[in-house]
């Protein structure tokens, strides 16, 4: 049988499609995906994302792993509760799978991993922490809901009132804080403002039914996809996998190739790729009327790419995409769909933030 | 379970006909079937004038999972289209056998309708799937 989070049967209350997500019974929708989307983006919404897999990493060498480990540097972190997104790679450089890994002390760090990845990642974990002084411990007892959206903040103040949100109201993105019960972070997969908040499985529907009670949209896969596209994020096992390096994957940004003298798995690799040049992941936009899909060739000056994900944008009200392509691409390509040839513009991949629109 | 009203036929590709007099028939896709497809996000919609045989590729409904083909259910002349679909194409998913309806076709031959699938028949085709 398929793995449930504790919030399925409040997904079935609130009348959502259920599908299979890598083994997991999902909510895809709860009526209109575009709805849903729409919320996150003029108002709030919410998402269990209870799938994904928590991890915690403890011990003197903790600090040490993790520097090894990921190809960003935990080092940059030194204030509990700083949170860092990173590849984790193997030792071509290709991504075994991204994450966020928070910082509690040198000794004490908290990953959440994808839940489609997970075998293979605590397969990893334990196989690079065999020459640590490191203790990993996968957290099954959590549930975890993302709460996203311009109104994110004011619908977490009616639910957990004042005083507890008054420890989080300040919060930069990208860090984390204990308040109570949960464990609030300013992160998310939308390009909006939010929260993603961590509070143990028997707690979550309460939470879950507090913020569905305030008027916050539940929104499923659906939504998920095509909001986090619209942001310009990738998606584990469509735009990334282990075939393919940070570099080829707009993700460039994440390695910190500084210090110099860090040692960490896939390095060597990637150092050879910068040298020898490499394929780029970009954005498309396609004004005309159709949609971008998963899997189309993009024919471009320099060769032949693939689109790695593609959808409708319910914001801008055009298909956009995420398309590997060589260097050389130029400000056009064409794209076939459905036996015709389609001029496509190529730009940066970002397509919306916070509500508004990234394009020209 | 969605709907299947009973007064209309059926194609196992999940279009409905509607005769509306004259041996015109509207066409939409049924409820069933924008179901599966999702928020849609356009409709392409056939020439009025067109002919077209029974299973001709006529239309294209484009959800945010899928493309996905519409197929004449019987012969003739498209005589019109659902223009309205052109900025609101989210009527398919809201009123798929109402102000959802894709085109209206005058048929060559009205008896065709009759090897269509009725309500009954098109319940055992999506059961089956």
């Amino acid at each position: 049988m398929a793995n449930r989070t504790p919030l399925y049967d409040a997904h079935v209350k609130a009348g959502a499609k259920i599908v299979d997500f890598h083994g997991w019974d999902m909510p895809i929708n709860y009526g209109s995906q575009i709805e849903e989307h729409h919320a996150v983006r003029k108002d709030s919404g919410v998402f269990d994302v209870s799938h994904m897999t928590i991890v915690d990493v403890a011990g003197i060498d903790a600090k040490a792993f993790l520097r090894y480990l990921l190809a960003n540097d935990v080092a940059k972190m030194n204030t509990p509760g700083q949170a860092l997104y990173s590849a984790m790679l193997n030792e071509q450089g290709g991504i075994i799978d991204d994450l966020i890994v928070y910082y509690f002390s040198d000794e004490s760090y908290r990953l959440i991993v994808n839940s489609a990845t997970r075998e293979r990642d605590l397969e990893w974990l334990h196989a690079v922490a065999a020459n640590y002084k490191v203790i990993i411990t996968e957290q099954t007892q959590y549930g975890m809901v993302a709460l996203q959206g311009p109104n994110a903040a004011n619908k977490l103040k009616q639910v957990i009132g004042e005083e507890a949100f008054a420890e989080v109201a300040n919060m930069k993105p990208f860090v984390a804080k204990q308040v109570g019960d949960y464990f609030v972070a300013t992160t998310g997969y939308t390009g909006e403002k939010g929260y993603e908040i961590i509070v143990t499985a028997d707690k979550v529907e309460a939470l879950w039914n507090a913020l569905l009670e305030v008027g916050v949209q539940p929104c499923g896969l659906g939504a998920r996809d095509t909001l986090r596209l619209e942001a310009g994020m990738n998606l584990y096992g469509q735009d990334m996998d282990e075939s393919v390096t940070p570099l080829e994957s707009n993700m460039g940004w994440s390695v910190a190739f500084e210090p110099q003298d860090r040692l960490f798995i896939g390095r060597e690799a990637l150092e050879q790729q910068k040298a020898a040049g490499h394929a780029k992941l970009v954005g498309l936009v396609m004004r005309d009327k159709g949609v971008l899909r998963h899997g189309l060739k993009v024919i471009t000056e320099g060769g032949e790419g693939v689109i790695t994900s593609g959808t409708f944008s319910p914001t801008l009200g055009f298909s956009i995409a995420l398309a590997r392509v060589p260097a050389t691409v130029g400000d056009t390509a064409a794209v076939e769909i459905r036996n015709k040839l389609v001029t496509v513009s190529v730009v940066k991949p970002g397509f919306v933030r916070q509500g508004k629109s990234l394009l020209a | 379970m969605s709907t299947i009203p009973k007064e209309l036929k059926y194609a196992s590709t999940h279009e409905w006909v509607r005769h509306e007099g004259d041996g015109i028939y509207t066409v939409g896709i049924t409820e069933h079937a924008q179901d599966l497809l999702g928020d849609m996000v356009f409709v392409e919609l056939p020439e009025v004038g067109a002919q077209v045989a029974a299973g001709d590729d006529v239309a294209v409904c484009e959800s945010v999972k899928a493309a996905s083909d519409i197929y004449a259910p019987i012969a003739g002349e498209i005589v019109e289209v659902n223009e309205e679909l052109e900025d609101a194409s989210e009527l398919v998913n809201n009123d798929p056998y109402g102000d959802g309806w894709l085109f209206k076709i005058k048929a060559d031959d009205p008896s065709e309708v009759d090897n269509l699938l009725d309500a009954d028949g098109y319940q055992a085709a999506i059961d089956e799937e």
